[in-house]
């Protein structure tokens, strides 16, 4: 196992490669989640982004918020762009600078798998970063692979025999470890040294490393601007949303997460999480408990396969 | 002086791509484009050729990894047909508009359905409008020389634009000829190492390919538009330089006459058509019948100027294409007719569609074309629309009624 590096937030550096002024709405976790990755990762970065949130508040003609370089192409092909930048990178001899991706989740476990899965068997020379906000936000709230059961979305409306999203979220960090890659982490915004950790240590690896941080979204979840670092705490408070990273096939729990599964401390229940996000006004009951025993099956799982891989 | 080998057009594209010293090249096979991009990896597994070679998961992606690595400022290959082409169209505009010199080889076949491998233009033709150069190719020693021009034209400053070499499956791609390979140095002694001004670059970052509204999207519009006029002239540099150096030329790179003197009707085609065409035109000139032939070698840019001024000399001027723009006959005919408008002495125009789906274009079929044409030059009226006729199809829209 790795050792944790140390995160002082003294000494984090006080430029900012992802620029204030940029145009995310109020409490976006997305912006966050880049502007906490940028302190790491600094200057030897070159940035792509997809069709996603991020490309259009980080960057309109002639605006500017990234100090690195930064370019998009497409929207369902951030792996493959990357593994090109890469291959130039190496050809030049240039060790020391990163190819990163920054996509939202619909550009990486939707439309963009193939590419994803691509690059992550060939062990391309890529740092890849989904901020997950649960839907497709650039376009105005649609379902995503990433939206959890029941949410409102724009595509899976409350209706008076439908309502919300009927399917469970898509455990796309699972799909990455199963890739045997060198490093998957889960992460998100309210963990910020847990999240910086993880982003530190896929910075110094090589080969395809993959970070996949929850991101709440306050427009799109129906959630207080204000709310969005308690979102994203009590998303992992009540085990919704599991920290841990897989470094070079080694599983473990991080952060809260680790206490849940050590049992040192107990789960939430999810509907101190639900019950903040106008998305979730709709459910019943019966619904928050269907949520809750995936909950529990999912723990029941992860658990496993910790103990199976265990570093 | 290089050296002379028996290969196909397939292989003579690898040659072509190795000797151009690309740093990144990326593919993902299709039929009939499969073996250019399988004598790569012989290059490159044997140490021939020095390159990164991204073995991707689909054409999408092949092209996506040489936007990556060319944006990144270095020079990049890959090669692809049909379907594969389709699915690339997404990120040929991407290219294009990003001002990045990609060199593409594409095996021309028929787009499904129905399913078909064989030599159809359908799949390059819609991306006539993509802003990427288009050159078509005879033989493939002009495959193999094509190539190399390509990166001349594509990356010079005034252009720097992505280029396609486009050959005829299998008639091309798969046909063995004596192709000159020229020596590594006499490449590099015409084609300098790549050098772009604007790449990403951690030194001075940059943003490329940015989002933009309309107050700044069509002036990078307009900018394409100059690079596309611009390659006109740096294409025709371009190919003095390459007959100085090689001893062989296309035409004036945009376009070949062929026994036009005195002609009184002319055949305008491209690809391996004109070898066929060629071959009519000298037997019936035989027979003392004055035949012409134009080779568009550039269909974008498009030879206007030159096509103008071949027009002239003739009454009657007909297209012979293998692809279809349905309902409007073919996309090579409406170009043509569209570059010869307003001509004082504008000849009569006639589009032959023919050979689609890989049906032979032989002989018979060239001569049946002239046929029409001089039949059209003796009554001064073209036959009627969209007659189906065998292996060929022809229609007419009569152009001195505008």
């Amino acid at each position: 196992m790795s050792e944790k590096i140390p995160i002082n937030i003294i000494e984090l550096p006080e430029t900012e490669y992802f620029e204030s002024g940029h145009t995310a709405c109020a409490g976006c976790g997305g912006a966050l989640a880049v502007r906490q990755a940028m302190k790491i990762l600094g200057d030897k970065t070159i940035v792509y982004t997809p069709a996603c949130c991020l490309l259009v508040f980080g960057s309109t003609y002639p605006l500017n918020a990234w100090r690195t370089p930064f370019f998009q192409c497409a929207f369902e092909n951030s792996a493959a762009v990357a593994a090109g930048v890469a291959a130039a990178l190496k050809r030049k001899g240039i060790n020391d600078v990163n190819a990163v991706v920054f996509a939202g989740d619909g550009g990486t476990v939707d439309i963009g798998l193939q590419a994803i899965s691509g690059a992550a068997e060939r062990n391309d020379n890529v740092l890849y970063i989904c901020y997950d906000n649960e839907a497709y936000g650039n376009t105005g709230m649609q379902r995503s692979g990433a939206t959890p059961f029941g949410a409102w979305t724009t595509t899976t409306p409350v209706g008076t025999i439908i309502k919300g999203k009927t399917e469970h979220k898509k455990d796309f960090p699972r799909i990455m470890i199963s890739h045997s890659i060198p490093y998957v982490a889960t992460a998100t915004v309210a963990f910020w040294r847990d999240y910086m950790q993880k982003v530190a240590r896929a910075k110094d690896m090589r080969g395809f490393r993959y970070l996949h941080v929850l991101s709440p979204c306050p427009v799109g979840w129906r959630a207080s601007t204000g709310d969005t670092i308690k979102l994203s705490r009590l998303a992992v408070e009540t085990g919704l949303w599991i920290l841990y990273e897989c470094d070079h096939g080694a599983f473990r729990f991080t952060g809260p997460s680790r206490l849940i599964a050590e049992g040192m401390k107990q789960r939430k229940p999810v509907k101190e999480y639900l019950q903040l996000q106008g998305r979730f006004r709709h459910l019943t009951d019966k619904d928050i408990a269907l949520i809750q025993e995936w909950i529990d099956k999912n723990w029941q799982e992860y658990s496993k396969f910790a103990a199976s891989t265990k570093g | 002086m290089g050296e002379k080998h028996v290969v196909s057009g397939n292989i003579a594209a690898a040659y072509g791509a190795k000797l151009c010293r690309p740093s990144v090249v990326s593919a993902y096979p299709i039929t009939p484009q499969t073996t250019i991009v399988e004598k790569i990896a012989d290059f490159v597994n044997n140490g021939e050729m020095d390159c990164e070679y991204i073995r991707v998961e689909s054409e999408h992606s092949a092209l996506s990894a040489c936007f990556g690595a060319e944006a990144a400022g270095v020079r990049t290959f890959t090669a692809t047909s049909s379907q594969g082409l389709a699915l690339m169209h997404e990120i040929l505009y991407g290219c294009s508009g990003a001002r990045l010199p990609i060199n593409m080889a594409i095996v021309n076949r028929t787009l499904a359905a129905p399913i078909n491998i064989m030599a159809e233009w359908n799949d390059a033709m819609p991306e006539r409008d993509s802003g990427w150069l288009i050159q078509w190719c005879e033989s493939g020693q002009e495959v193999l020389d094509t190539i190399i021009m390509n990166y001349r034209v594509g990356e010079d400053k005034q252009v720097l634009l992505p280029q396609f070499c486009c050959m005829d499956a299998f008639i091309l791609s798969h046909t063995y000829e004596p192709v000159d390979i020229p020596l590594q140095k006499e490449v590099d002694d015409f084609l300098p190492p790549l050098e772009l001004e604007y790449i990403l670059d951690v030194n001075k970052p940059i943003c490329i390919h940015p989002l933009c509204d309309d107050r700044y999207t069509p002036e990078f519009r307009w900018g394409q538009e100059k690079a596309m006029q611009n390659a006109r002239q740096t294409i025709l540099k371009v190919g003095e330089e390459f007959y100085e150096k090689f001893g062989r030329r296309y035409g004036n790179g945009l376009l070949e006459e062929y026994k036009m003197d005195g002609a009184e009707v002319a055949l305008v085609t491209m690809g391996a058509n004109v070898s066929t065409a060629r071959i009519v035109v000298d037997e019936m000139r035989k027979r003392k019948i004055a035949v012409g032939l134009i080779k568009v070698k550039s269909f974008r840019p498009f030879p206007i100027a030159e096509l103008r001024e071949t027009a002239k000399k003739v009454s009657v001027i007909g297209v012979l294409e293998r692809c279809a723009s349905f309902g409007m006959g073919g996309p090579l005919y409406t170009d043509l007719r569209s570059a010869i408008y307003g001509l004082k002495s504008q000849p009569l125009a006639i589009g032959f569609v023919a050979g689609l789906g890989g049906r032979d274009i032989n002989k018979n079929t060239v001569e049946r074309c002239y046929e029409v044409m001089l039949e059209t030059a003796k009554t001064g009226k073209v036959p009627s629309n969209f007659v189906q006729n065998g292996e060929l199809y022809y229609n007419h829209i009569d152009a001195r009624k505008e």
